[in-house]
């Protein structure tokens, strides 16, 4: 691999995490090309940044998923690396090959990592490899394996898809008579979803929080920036993340922050990437998911806390550097939590509403941040994920932060469609949001 | 390069505080790219708010929803995407000219951020005909078929 400092960085991905990346970037004095569709030619991320290059029309797969129209605008406009955010092609490691191919740098881990983590099965073998806890189950190529697994695992239990992500080619089965169904339905979500029926048994934990730990690798060595609790979902879609993770002995907190980075190491891992951990809400004890190898949507509530730029990261460890931060460095301070705002309709259960915002009021203050590329007159448009901006407040305690994300709350209007605002109004005067720590079912408790 | 676009979110918060201990209610803010507005909520607990405007964003779009009151036969989708005539391509259409439909008859589907929607008729009629072809990027309030 080639190394250097990297001259000019080619975005390989749209809205606010576009931008995101940008702003480092161009602080670190990297000229920066986004590749953009038709759709978001206008957009706020392609009026920042340096030069525009079109990938293609405004649906995904003839742009921002088509791994050749992304290189050639890539190689096109001179760059010599190219950062791909989350989502899109980010852990697509056929996309890391061609980038390399093409003589620019990946901002992300080496392709056997990619490989590896890629296949959810993969990643929990050199999990256990690595010593770290699974959840009972596995691997069941055919039905009756699937009948043998979910007899010794026993009920409830998650049918997963292989390559799967973002809850789709996921079932819950409570009860035997209901496994077959479940098996024909995940089976076919993940074949339109990933191209890849498999799927695998899990059990299934009733109370389990969502834990994760922010790594950083450079091949060599490896730190992390502590957890993330990210248990508030909808659908397996995640809506609100706090760090550190709340209402949890520092000792198990430790012991989850431990195994991330032991399996960081394990797999010489190089850049960013979050491990992901089902958390027994009553015992604390906890079990590897899966590593996402990649900067994650929620990594601003632990640069909240660590004071470290994540993207900033990712680019010194692309273009060569080792790490310059030991884990003695990293104190986090205080305590972080972001809502994602999405154009949704809440009061439609949740249909996305993609349109032209009149007006977006965002707050402001003290310990404040919105990662946002919608301003007044922005556009939402309907080919892509529905998130229009992140608000982020960090406080010196979790009390002081729920406050200021209270009132922030209150004050934010977006005006032109709706947005998920409501609901994150409801969930912060919640009193089991407020003791913190609520379990991956807080939402069905919710009240209207 | 555009020197002067976005101030960090570190820049907004310093404008935020500086602001709050003033005596001012907000701070507006103009240069050739953008224009920036900090402002205080109206009431005493009320807290800031920042609002962006950029240069070439979007004003207010025309809508189809005037031309869906124009004819009142229409049926129009209740949000932007691609309107399909049937549930998966190669497969018979929800509806066809002649069919007798009721409110809760679903006329075609509407695809939006990778999912599916399907749009009712909001009535009873007779359908006469598609406005839109099936694989048309439609606006919110566009009209997509007749009925009478």
């Amino acid at each position: 691999m080639t190394s250097g400092t990297i001259k000019r960085l080619f975005i390989a991905n749209r809205g606010e995490i576009a931008l995101r990346i940008a702003r480092t970037a161009r602080r670190m004095g990297i000229e920066t090309v986004l590749g953009a569709s038709e759709a978001d030619a206008a957009s706020l991320p392609a009026k920042f940044v340096d030069h525009v290059a079109i990938v293609g029309p405004g649906p995904s797969s003839q742009g921002y998923l088509s791994v050749e129209r992304v290189v050639a605008a890539a190689v096109g406009a001179g760059c010599d690396a190219v950062h791909p955010g989350y989502g899109f092609l980010s852990e697509n490691a056929t996309f890391a090959r061609a980038v390399l191919a093409a003589g620019m740098r990946f901002v992300g881990p080496d392709i056997a990592t990619l490989e590896g983590m890629g296949d959810k099965l993969a990643a929990r073998a050199l999990a256990v490899e690595a010593g770290l806890p699974v959840l009972p189950g596995g691997e069941a190529a055919t039905r009756a394996d699937v009948h043998t697994r979910a007899a010794q695992t026993g009920y409830p239990l998650l049918l997963k898809a292989v390559s799967g992500g973002g809850g789709k080619g996921m079932r819950r089965v409570d009860r035997a008579e209901d496994l077959d169904t479940a098996l024909d339905m995940a089976q076919a979500e993940a074949q339109a979803a990933f191209g890849n029926a498999a799927v695998y048994v899990e059990r299934f934990v009733a109370r389990g929080r969502h834990v994760e730990v922010q790594l950083l690798g450079d091949g060599t060595s490896a730190i992390h920036l502590g957890t993330r609790d990210c248990s508030i979902q909808r659908r397996f879609q995640k809506l609100v993340e706090e760090a550190p993770a709340p209402a949890m002995p520092e000792a198990a907190r430790a012991g989850i922050e431990d195994a991330a980075v032991r399996l960081a190491r394990h797999l010489g891992y190089r850049g960013a990437g979050t491990a992901e951990f089902l958390v027994d809400a009553d015992d604390f004890s906890f079990f590897f998911l899966e590593l996402n190898a990649r900067i994650q949507v929620e990594h601003p509530v632990t640069e909240a806390i660590t004071g470290v730029d994540l993207v900033e990261q990712q680019l010194l460890v692309a273009s060569g550097k080792s790490l310059g931060l030991t884990q003695a460095m990293i104190r986090p301070v205080g305590h972080a939590i972001e809502v994602r705002i999405n154009a949704e309709d809440p009061d439609a259960d949740f249909r996305p509403s993609p349109g032209t915002v009149a007006r977006a009021a965002w707050p402001a203050g003290e310990g404040v941040r919105v990662d946002s590329h919608i301003g007044n007159g922005g556009e939402v448009p309907p080919f892509y994920d529905s998130l229009m901006g992140k608000l982020i407040v960090h406080g010196a305690t979790r009390e002081q932060a729920v406050e200021r994300l209270t009132r922030a709350l209150g004050t934010l209007q977006i005006d032109g469609l709706p947005t998920t605002t409501p609901l994150h109004r409801r969930i912060v005067k919640d009193p089991r949001f407020i003791a913190g720590g609520v379990d991956t079912g807080f939402l069905a408790g919710l009240a209207q | 390069m555009n020197d002067d676009l976005p101030l960090s979110h570190e820049d907004v918060a310093e404008i935020a505080a500086i602001l709050e201990k003033s005596g001012y209610r907000e701070l507006d803010l103009a240069t050739r790219r953008f224009r920036l507005r900090v402002a205080k909520g109206d009431d005493a607990g009320g807290g800031l708010t920042q609002e962006w405007q950029w240069a070439g964003a979007a004003g207010e779009v025309a809508s189809g929803a005037a031309a869906a009151e124009a004819d009142p036969d229409a049926i129009c989708s209740p949000l932007p995407g691609t309107f399909y005539h049937s549930p998966q391509p190669g497969a018979p259409p929800f509806i066809k000219p002649g069919d007798t439909v009721g409110p809760e008859t679903v006329i075609g589907i509407v695809e939006t951020m990778k999912l599916m929607n399907p749009v009712h008729a909001g009535r009873s009629g007779t359908v006469s005909d598609f406005v839109v072809a099936d694989g048309t990027l439609v606006a919110k309030g566009d009209a997509l078929v007749r009925v009478k």
